[in-house]
């Protein structure tokens, strides 16, 4: 243990402590800007430079180790010029459109410049003026608005083995861009939205498309038809000021009615529906010999970075859509018809964590219902901002039900939006298929969790499958050159694309570190646990649809809606 | 009048650097077997004892620097010589290697036996590739004649960028990343190169180990300055007479090194300033040529020997203009990392072109020089920590030149 003295507090820390470490630990709050709590240390921004008693230079909080003796002081006259003096650096090379700027109230160099009082720039304004990426349907870059704190590279290439963001030039010129490519499009980028969490400030962002909602809610030719994703009521209570799963899901239904929904639906139902097409998959594959293991199909990210970077090893994948497309292709197709409407005047929109579902709905494969099955992807912030915008207050809203047929859901269902969920429920399904028992306890509290790579061996009445759950791409990466070595021991493994699942989602209210997933992960569970149907099978708009509509899984009508194939991506350089 | 001392520079001019027998026959790889009959730990002392100070810039006591690497634990270790000699109007490393390159592989090689390294790279800079050539000949006689043992070096070449000579940078270059400078600690003589225990020494310290072993340690610490004994190698260039390299003891001052080693100013103009230690090292004014050019001398006077670069500017010179251009250098060089360096070396290059322009006003100056004082305590490295030294030290003495220049 080192004693040291910060700013006049002794406080007692284990030897290696980082000063910003014994700072927390004595109470003393110490800026940051390059700093992520689940990232490497970087010292590139020096915003949390201290005084260090009898040292010449100032240290960075951040990455300089504490000594027994250590005398130290955060705000100290010469630490308060350097801070100012370098958010005025930073600031007079940063537009100065905040109220413009999708990340306002939301931004780490905001807060700063609020904190030490930064008014009279002494720098002049120079903005670089450089072009906004717009390449992908999901994603937008502002390169303008980047302060190179390089929390985005390390997002996409330690967390997601993705490497599509890099460095380009040095100095002044310095700039994030996108690896090998002109821009995102062309770089092996997978949407999956990691870096939008990273980005401390706005030159990272969802491609926001509110105005496109509100056009089509205006529009009185349009029956405007929503699903919800699993993971998004968990998180969107912290959009509009409620404490993480605190929102209540009838609660949100009767604010997706207020903000112009004409029906609201719910993508629990695909899910719940995905399990008996998925886990009856599995059983055929394992039946014929087919291609082992199967991977899970759900999270596009991954979907994405198979076809980019393991072209391969696509006859792995499973081959039902997600849930959002199943979704998308049975609302034009089986729900209208019950509900006697014209699809034809359905205006479908998905609500998701996610950004890569924005590029998902805008495939042109997924048109299978004859129209593209979803029109819209909005995310969870953008939901919250529409909350917002339509003043709503969440605490004097009635509840409202979800509307009829494919609005169902178990717990099951629920669960697909953390790690583990969907092979959870899937062994919920299986194991009744195939042992013709009830599984009596529904936990597999194996799948839960942080780790980043769960496995386990499910003994199904003698029959043994081994399964594996994966989530972060860089952990899908260590499952799949398992595969291609012809080294899995694995049948069945569950990928999500996101740290944490779909609870991490891209599209999620900006998250700043894993703390806040494993606390959205813990909301999920306990949805589950108060449910009264927790088995997919269960699901009574499920055995509907088969019984009025599909018939069975893997029938003729689910290969024609529910199941996809996959294309490389044929990237030039990879 | 002072003299010069070849210590360093010993064999330069006498012996043919491409005849490894010519090195052999002045005494050259003798101290390399003395080493390896002592223990590792006597001749880290050793060098310890001599108080040999890095020659790079930093000036950290080499032999307590060797002893880090040496208590560290690890499967392997790694000794580099930093030949990344960017500094403009520096060529000293240069006269080293191309004169007596076999001086460097052996101090290397003494420096691998002591820490237990088998691997050395010699970092060159990418503007010498004629040495480069006359490097890995050199190795190629060494190990032919078997002389450096189971010790092995290997020539890596810079590509250009200046923040090289920074030892974390020049490290992430040898592994093939970006040239950027790592936080420390830990410092590399405990993580470096491939996360393992590193020393990186510049050439002219490591030409000086040989002699070293060879003289005792107490023989090269009554030399020179007591604080930073030794001789140093010098590069003279600008308004002075003699534009040469020598070598002289460090209690050697300013004054001696210009008028007696150079002849003073050329053509019979006056003194106005003298910038030591390369782009980054401090201006001087004539009320301080009776410094001693040793490291705490001048650091007390608020100058730095650094490269041993020594740039005389005579009284025509405009300082307001070689300034701005300093600083366009550092704006050029930065290599984006960290927030101060990346933002301040181009801002202080705009305020000294509004200067140099004649658009500048008191506020500028002031603004300057409050960047330049965040930059030199904030900064993530080296470069940007002295950087701004050249604007500070020219706004403390040289304030007339600015205020001529103001609006």
């Amino acid at each position: 243990m080192a004693n040291v003295i910060i700013d006049g507090i002794q406080v007692s820390v284990p030897d290696g402590s980082t000063i910003l470490k014994a700072a927390q630990v004595a109470g003393v709050h110490i800026p940051t800007l390059c700093y992520h709590p689940d990232q490497a240390v970087k010292a590139n921004c020096r915003i949390c430079v201290c005084e260090v008693e009898g040292q010449r230079l100032l240290q960075a909080a951040c990455s300089q180790p504490v000594w027994d003796g250590m005398e130290i002081k955060t705000h100290s006259p010469r630490v308060l010029e350097a801070r100012k003096t370098i958010l005025e650096l930073i600031l007079a090379h940063h537009p100065q459109d905040c109220l413009n700027c999708i990340r306002n109230q939301n931004c780490e160099l905001q807060d700063l410049a609020n904190e030490y009082a930064i008014r009279d720039n002494p720098f002049e304004q120079m903005v670089r003026g450089l072009p906004q990426d717009r390449s992908t349907p999901s994603i937008v870059r502002d390169p303008d608005k980047c302060i190179l704190c390089r929390r985005c590279i390390e997002a996409c290439s330690v967390f997601q083995s993705v490497d599509a963001l890099g460095l380009e030039n040095r100095g002044c010129q310095a700039m994030v861009v996108p690896s090998l490519g002109k821009d995102l499009l062309d770089s092996p980028c997978v949407m999956c939205g990691q870096c939008i969490h990273a980005c401390p400030v706005g030159a990272i962002a969802e491609n926001e498309q509110i105005d496109e909602f509100l056009a089509a809610v205006n529009d009185p030719d349009k029956i405007v038809v929503t699903q919800i994703a699993p993971a998004v009521r968990a998180a969107i209570g912290e959009e509009v000021g409620l404490k993480t799963g605190a929102m209540d899901m009838n609660v949100f239904v009767a604010g997706l009615r207020q903000v112009g929904f004409d029906y609201v639906l719910h993508t629990n139902f695909t899910a719940d529906l995905t399990i008996l097409e998925e886990g009856n998959e599995l059983l055929q594959r394992l039946k014929e010999g087919g291609k082992l293991p199967m991977f899970t199909s759900c999270s596009p990210g991954w979907i994405n970075f198979c076809e980019t970077y393991y072209p391969d090893l696509l006859d792995n994948l499973s081959t039902c859509k997600s849930p959002q497309q199943m979704f998308g292709a049975l609302v034009k197709t089986y729900w209208a018809e019950k509900m006697g409407v014209d699809p034809s005047k359905i205006y479908s929109v998905s609500i998701m964590p996610c950004t890569a579902k924005k590029f998902e709905a805008s495939r042109p494969e997924m048109n299978d219902s004859g129209y593209r099955d979803v029109d819209l992807v909005l995310t969870t912030r953008e939901v919250g901002r529409l909350f917002r915008m339509a003043g709503i207050d969440f605490s004097r809203l009635a509840p409202s039900n979800f509307d009829s047929w494919m609005g169902a859901y178990t717990g099951a269902a629920v669960i697909f939006g953390a790690t583990g969920g969907v092979m959870e429920a899937a062994l919920r399904t299986v194991y009744e298929v195939v042992t013709g028992k009830t599984l009596e306890d529904v936990n597999f509290t194996f799948a839960r969790g942080m780790e980043g790579i769960k496995e386990a061996e499910i003994d199904l009445d003698g029959t043994v499958v081994k399964v594996a759950i994966g989530h972060g791409l860089a952990n899908a990466r260590k499952l799949m050159e398992q595969v291609r070595a012809g080294e899995s021991p694995y049948h069945f493994i569950e990928i999500m694309a996101c740290p944490g699942g779909c609870i991490g989602g891209g599209g999620q209210p900006i998250t700043k570190s894993n703390a806040k997933r494993a606390e959205r992960i813990q909301a999920i569970y306990e949805e589950d646990a108060g449910l009264p149907l927790r088995k997919s099978h269960d699901n009574p708009e499920v055995k509907a649809i088969y019984a009025d509509f599909l018939t069975e899984p893997l029938g003729d009508k689910s290969h024609e809606l529910l199941h996809t194939h996959y294309t490389p991506k044929n990237k030039k350089f990879l | 009048m002072a003299e010069e001392m070849r210590v360093v520079l010993r064999n330069y001019g006498k012996i043919d650097p491409l005849k490894i027998e010519d090195y052999i026959n002045a005494g050259g790889y003798q101290a390399l077997e003395k080493a390896r009959s002592m223990s590792q730990t006597d001749v880290i002392e050793e060098v310890r004892k001599s108080g040999l100070r890095g020659r790079g810039g930093a000036g950290f006591n080499a032999g307590q620097k060797w002893n880090f690497a040496f208590q560290a634990q690890a499967d392997q270790k790694y000794v580099i010589c930093n030949a990344d000699e960017g500094e403009p109007g520096t060529y000293k490393d240069r006269t080293i290697m191309q004169g007596d390159p076999h001086s460097v592989l052996e101090g290397m090689a003494i420096c691998g036996y002591a820490i237990g390294a088998s691997k050395g790279y010699i970092y060159c800079r990418g503007e010498y590739p004629y040495v480069v050539d006359l490097l890995n000949q050199a190795i190629d006689q060494a190990r032919e004649k078997g002389v450096l043992g189971d010790f092995d070096i290997e020539v890596r070449m810079g590509a250009g960028a200046y923040v090289c000579g920074e030892e974390t940078a020049l490290i992430e270059s040898i592994e093939g990343h970006r040239g950027e400078p790592r936080f420390k600690p830990p410092y590399p003589p405990v993580s470096g190169l491939w996360g393992k225990p590193t020393i990186v020494n510049n050439v002219e310290t490591l030409a000086s180990v040989p002699v070293i072993l060879e003289k005792g340690g107490d023989w090269y610490a009554g030399l020179g300055a007591a604080s930073y004994p030794g001789t140093k190698v010098l590069t003279l260039t600008g308004d002075v007479v003699n534009k040469t390299v020598i070598e002289v003891p460090t209690n050697t001052t300013i004054c001696e090194v210009i008028y007696d080693f150079g002849g003073g100013i050329a053509g019979g103009k006056a003194f106005k300033a003298v910038q030591i230690g390369g782009t980054s090292g401090a201006f001087i004014p004539e009320s301080l040529l009776d410094t001693q050019i040793d490291f705490d001398s001048m650091s007390a006077a608020g100058a730095s020997l650094g490269s041993g670069a020594v740039l005389v500017m005579d009284e025509t010179r405009d300082i307001v203009d070689v300034v701005c251009r300093i600083a366009k250098f550092f704006e050029h060089e930065s290599c984006g990392k960290c927030a101060p360096c990346r933002e301040g070396t181009m801002r202080l290059h705009k305020l000294m072109n509004k200067l140099n322009a004649g658009e500048g006003s008191a506020a500028d100056i002031a603004l300057l020089n409050k960047l330049g004082r965040v930059m030199s305590v904030a900064c993530l490295c080296g470069l940007g920590q002295a950087a701004p030294s050249p604007v500070l030290t020219t706004i403390k003495h040289f304030q007339p030149d600015y205020n001529a220049k103001l609006q």
